[in-house]
């Protein structure tokens, strides 16, 4: 059996860890694994056509594990840009990991594992995996959540490892058709995803998210996430606020 | 002036981008969770989310830039009736999807229009 759970005194009920675990293994493996595994091997390719080597395409999957900021700073790197716009435009490009984890993390609020773990389980926190954990572990008990949750990461940050792996070893011999298939496969994921959000808030911001989002980009490249986010997500907000108070007359 | 290796520049955004990690779990254990800047956050990250996938769909950078525009809102729109036509089946409709475009991509690359 694996059991995360570091040596400790806690007098909880005894957890099934290694069929958490496992179930988080096997949540991974239906889709997320894949997901992961397609987009990375788009990124592999791109590290070796920037002239970088293997080491630094898994550095960067294992330590920003965060495509849009993995590729902010491959490509400014790449024409050599100073070092401190590389360095704000990665972070930029996954500042949405902010709200991510301040929604996801309440999650395991009671769970003392959970809580000495936070900082590693925000670092391992990808799109995929947060997905996952966000429509999985509600309906779990408590103290199988975090078991769950780091059998996800563990799969999808292995898909990550050999996704970009694979990219970097096969870039150029694929017809670049297949390529390019691969690295649509997982945004095509996500409008799938986002469409099945239950929760009334979520599907408003959702929607004025969707439709804003490619306009404030236009007018803001560099900053279009984090506006789109502030602005869509308030704009849902008090939208959700008002049609709860009409619904309440 | 610091040298630019790889993985010094590499380190720095790792930091960088732990730097959100890290401030989102630091708000997340001093907020309520049933309360309303709860739901704003909500709101936000999935407002972002949204907005950055249907940007990369549209108004792709990197690698998807070489697409058609056209090839990746057909096949997103196959994907669509396949996702409402089977209740909603998120893996349905993601292989449609993928499986569309592929064709869409293959064909293009092959010169048949």
């Amino acid at each position: 059996m694996i059991d995360l759970k570091p040596a400790s005194s806690d007098s909880e009920p005894p957890v099934k860890n290694g069929k958490a675990f496992i179930s988080g293994l096997i949540a991974a493996l239906t889709m997320p694994f894949w997901m992961v595994f397609a987009s990375m091997t788009g990124f592999g390719s791109m590290v070796r056509t920037a002239g970088l080597n293997l080491d630094i395409g898994i550095g960067s999957t294992i330590g920003i594990w965060g495509l849009p900021g993995q590729v902010a700073m491959l490509e400014l790197f790449a024409i050599g840009a100073p070092l401190l716009a590389i360095i704000t435009a990665s972070s930029m490009a996954n500042l949405r990991f902010m709200p991510m984890s301040v929604v996801m993390m309440p999650m395991f609020r009671g769970d003392r594992r959970a809580h000495r773990w936070r900082y590693v389980m925000g670092q391992v926190m990808s799109i995929n995996i947060w997905t996952v954990a966000m429509s999985r572990c509600p309906e779990m008990p408590l103290m199988e959540r975090f078991p769950f949750y780091m059998g996800v990461s563990l799969a999808c940050m292995t898909g990550g490892v050999l996704g970009v792996t694979a990219g970097f070893v096969l870039a150029g011999t694929m017809p670049l058709y297949v390529t390019l298939s691969l690295v649509f496969l997982n945004p095509a994921y996500f409008v799938f995803v986002f469409s099945s959000v239950r929760a009334r808030n979520c599907i408003i911001a959702v929607i004025i998210g969707a439709i804003t989002g490619p306009l404030i980009h236009q007018i803001a490249p560099n900053w279009g996430v984090p506006i789109t986010g502030l602005v869509a997500g308030t704009a849902a907000f008090f939208l959700d606020r008002l049609i709860r108070r009409r619904g309440n007359d | 002036m610091i040298e630019q290796t790889p993985w010094f520049v590499l380190s720095c955004s790792i930091l960088a981008t732990f730097f959100w990690r890290a401030l989102g779990v630091a708000v997340a254990s001093r907020i309520d969770p049933n309360g309303p800047i709860f739901q704003w956050f909500s709101c936000v990250a999935y407002a972002m989310l949204a907005g950055l996938i249907t940007r990369i769909l549209l108004l792709p950078v990197g690698t998807l830039e070489q697409t058609s525009t056209v090839d990746r809102v057909a096949a997103m729109i196959i994907g669509f009736a396949v996702f409402i036509i089977f209740k909603r089946n998120v893996v349905a409709a993601t292989v449609t999807a993928f499986l569309v475009f592929l064709t869409l991509a293959a064909l293009r690359q092959a010169s048949v229009f």
